[in-house]
């Protein structure tokens, strides 16, 4: 029993950062139509902005985090949307859809040649001590991790549902038609949802690093989760891309202890196809029908 | 139009005679390593070994009064390019091949270099490499045939372990280890309480250490590639793994070191090359390693080092720079430090290119591997 909740605490610890990024894939959908192939590219790239500013600029850790996200916001929130996505949106999903892929190949290259091939230390932000629970000793770095993904998903939850940039958000997301009728600024509300998604990946990359280390090649994976949290818990939907993200959080770790480790990447595939074949609109997400 | 034909003609002519096949006045020596995927940190140990020595050779006049050349193509750590980077290279004509270190990309080569007859100094450890009946393979390291012995000795008389729990990657080398120690261990009657597969590239360790501290056992051997041993250990530090953990040259090597932080100390185990070994020759190596790369090196700078200095000794023995006299040449070979300094220890080369010399016990103290005793050559 105790080994099943360590083993859900760590799934849970590992799947809200998977949610933070699956987040972003919703957000970018919801409010422009993107579906951004390199999000796992962006998760692990911020990790480099901090070692950065720490290794080579001498900043002490918590300001080298700083900078890593505020570097992220501005190239992967602003720049990203100014220079790919908006030229590239007009030409159909597509066209976007691949000139994601290449900038995926093209950040993860880059990361390689600028910085190393070579997996790098990156420091913990929790101690990593243990604490009792019920009698069951648990690591204080993964409740940590855990709760931080936690407040910044419920923070962002409440700055959609109770702030009025966050409803005009939500208005642009569902009808953008309709919303600049109303008098919403919507090409500001998308470039909101781009920063966001850069701020979220931000953190996820600060919290992911230290277990995955720093390393160019992190995206494959973490994309991968990202994209199958979403589509799981429901891609048109944030709270669907939470409870996907924890959900293959913990179906991983515990098809990696009672299945096989060399199994457990299929799982949440498994899920994937499962989820495609019976519920497409995944756990939490509405069902959405277009004409053609 | 003549003058057309003439400068296409001498176009043609320059890159024939430019290319490494027809570089006559030189010893190619063909770096085919890791430098990138999951190898990457061991790839370029190794590279830099093999430039570290050969500008030494050069300096001194090169091998039989030829420059060596060491043209390096990654592998990507994946053997299918591996295979493929080879069987190019060997197009080249070169008097050896260096590399690779994944005994996954070795055994997927090997039949290429025994086929064009050119020895292959590499770095992979998989018990079973020198045993396919290639006379032009060379190990660098120790096999695991030849070190998992002295680490289950180890594990029953310096750790006293009744029980160990083993985690392995899945991979040649990984496997081969796993099934060399559990063999050893049956046959001391220490009993195996734990076989814990993992994936090469794996990032999450989280599972595995829950899994082994359910595991209860007296030791934990592990046996995973540079950067998967460097996030076992942080994760076994983050969820309070306490038991001592033991390993193999990898586990203690300065990269892991350098990666797992303040969770690699406290790890022991059997070394077979390391820049902290008591021995002049080698430390100075390490000085001028970290002085040209600016960082320490592992054994992996080691062991590209001394792939040069062992074609070196070859040919001289050979008296020619023709690689099936080379191989030839290694063969019952002892290379000792008076007579190459570059070999830095001395070490002797069987029939099945298997490599014997001194190795070591050691421990991580203060993130830094301490040598706690030194174990003779097998066969004196």
């Amino acid at each position: 029993m105790a080994e099943i909740l360590q083993l859900v605490i760590a799934g849970l610890a590992t799947g809200a950062i998977y949610a933070l990024a699956a987040i972003g894939f919703t957000l970018l959908w919801q409010t422009s139509q993107t579906i951004n192939f390199a999000q796992g590219e962006f998760v692990m790239l911020p990790a480099f902005f901090a070692l950065v500013a720490m290794n080579w600029l001498g900043g002490p850790f918590w300001l080298s985090c700083l900078v890593a996200i505020l570097v992220s916001i501005l190239l992967l929130g602003m720049v990203f949307k100014l220079i790919v996505v908006d030229p590239m949106l007009k030409q159909g999903v597509l066209p976007l859809v691949i000139s994601t892929i290449a900038l995926g190949l093209l950040l993860r290259e880059g990361a390689k040649d600028f910085y190393s091939a070579e997996a790098q230390p990156f420091p913990y932000i929790f101690p990593d001590r243990q604490i009792s629970v019920l009698g069951v000793q648990l690591s204080l770095s993964q409740i940590g991790v855990l709760l931080i993904a936690l407040a910044v998903i419920a923070a962002l939850q409440l700055f959609l549902s109770r702030t009025r940039t966050g409803r005009q958000m939500q208005a642009t997301a569902q009808n953008p038609t309709v919303a600049r009728i109303l008098g919403v600024p919507v090409e500001r509300m998308i470039m909101y949802t781009f920063i966001i998604n850069a701020a979220l990946a931000a953190m996820a990359s600060l919290l992911i690093s230290p277990i995955y280390l720093a390393k160019f090649s992190n995206g494959e994976h973490l994309g991968l989760a990202a994209f199958v949290a979403a589509i799981v818990g429901g891609f048109n939907q944030v709270r669907g891309a939470i409870a996907g993200g924890l959900l293959v959080g913990v179906i991983d770790n515990l098809a990696a202890a009672y299945v096989s480790t060399g199994y457990r990447q299929s799982v949440p595939l498994i899920l994937l196809v499962l989820f495609i074949l019976f519920r497409p609109q995944g756990l939490l997400g509405r069902r959405e029908e277009r004409a053609v | 139009m003549q003058f057309t034909k003439l400068a296409v003609a001498a176009a043609a002519a320059a890159m024939v005679l430019g290319s490494p096949a027809f570089a006559q006045n030189s010893v190619l020596l063909p770096v085919i390593i890791e430098l990138s995927g999951g190898g990457a940190t061991v790839g370029n140990n190794w590279k830099n070994g093999v430039e570290l020595a050969a500008a030494e050779v050069n300096a001194a006049g090169g091998i039989l009064g030829k420059k060596v050349e060491i043209p390096a193509v990654d592998t990507q750590t994946n053997p299918g390019v591996a295979r493929a980077a080879i069987q190019r290279a060997l197009d080249d004509k070169p008097v050896a091949i260096l590399g690779p270190i994944y005994s996954g990309s070795v055994k997927a080569s090997m039949q290429l270099t025994a086929d064009a007859e050119v020895p292959q100094i590499m770095g992979g450890e998989a018990g079973d490499l020198t045993a396919q009946g290639s006379k032009y393979i060379f190990r660098t390291s120790f096999g695991q045939n030849i070190s998992m012995p002295k680490l289950a000795n180890y594990l029953r008389d310096g750790e006293k372990a009744q029980s160990v729990a083993v985690v392995f990657v899945n991979n040649d080398f990984g496997k081969g280890g796993r099934d060399a120690i559990i063999k050893e261990l049956n046959s001391r009657n220490i009993k195996v309480v734990a076989d814990l597969s993992t994936e090469a590239g794996q990032a999450d360790f989280a599972a595995d250490v829950i899994k082994l501290k359910s595991a209860n056992a007296d030791a934990v051997f592990i046996y995973l590639n540079e950067e998967e041993s460097a996030r076992f250990l942080r994760e076994a530090k983050k969820q309070g793994l306490n038991k001592p953990m033991i390993g193999e040259t990898t586990l203690l090597g300065q990269k892991v070191i350098d990666l797992a932080g303040d969770a690699a100390n406290g790890v022991k185990g059997h070394v077979g090359l390391t820049v902290d070994a008591p021995i002049p020759a080698v430390q100075e190596f390490g000085k001028k390693f970290q002085a040209k790369f600016n960082y320490k090196p592992d054994h992996n700078g080691l062991k590209g080092y001394i792939s040069v200095y062992m074609v070196k000794a070859a040919a001289e023995k050979a008296g020619k720079l023709d690689p099936k006299a080379i191989a030839a040449a290694l063969h019952g070979l002892t290379i000792t430090p008076n007579k190459v300094p570059g070999i830095l220890m001395e070490a002797s080369w069987d029939s099945t290119g298997e490599i014997d010399r001194i190795s070591f016990l050691a421990e991580v103290k203060n993130g830094k591997q301490v040598i706690t005793q030194t174990l003779p050559k097998l066969k004196n």
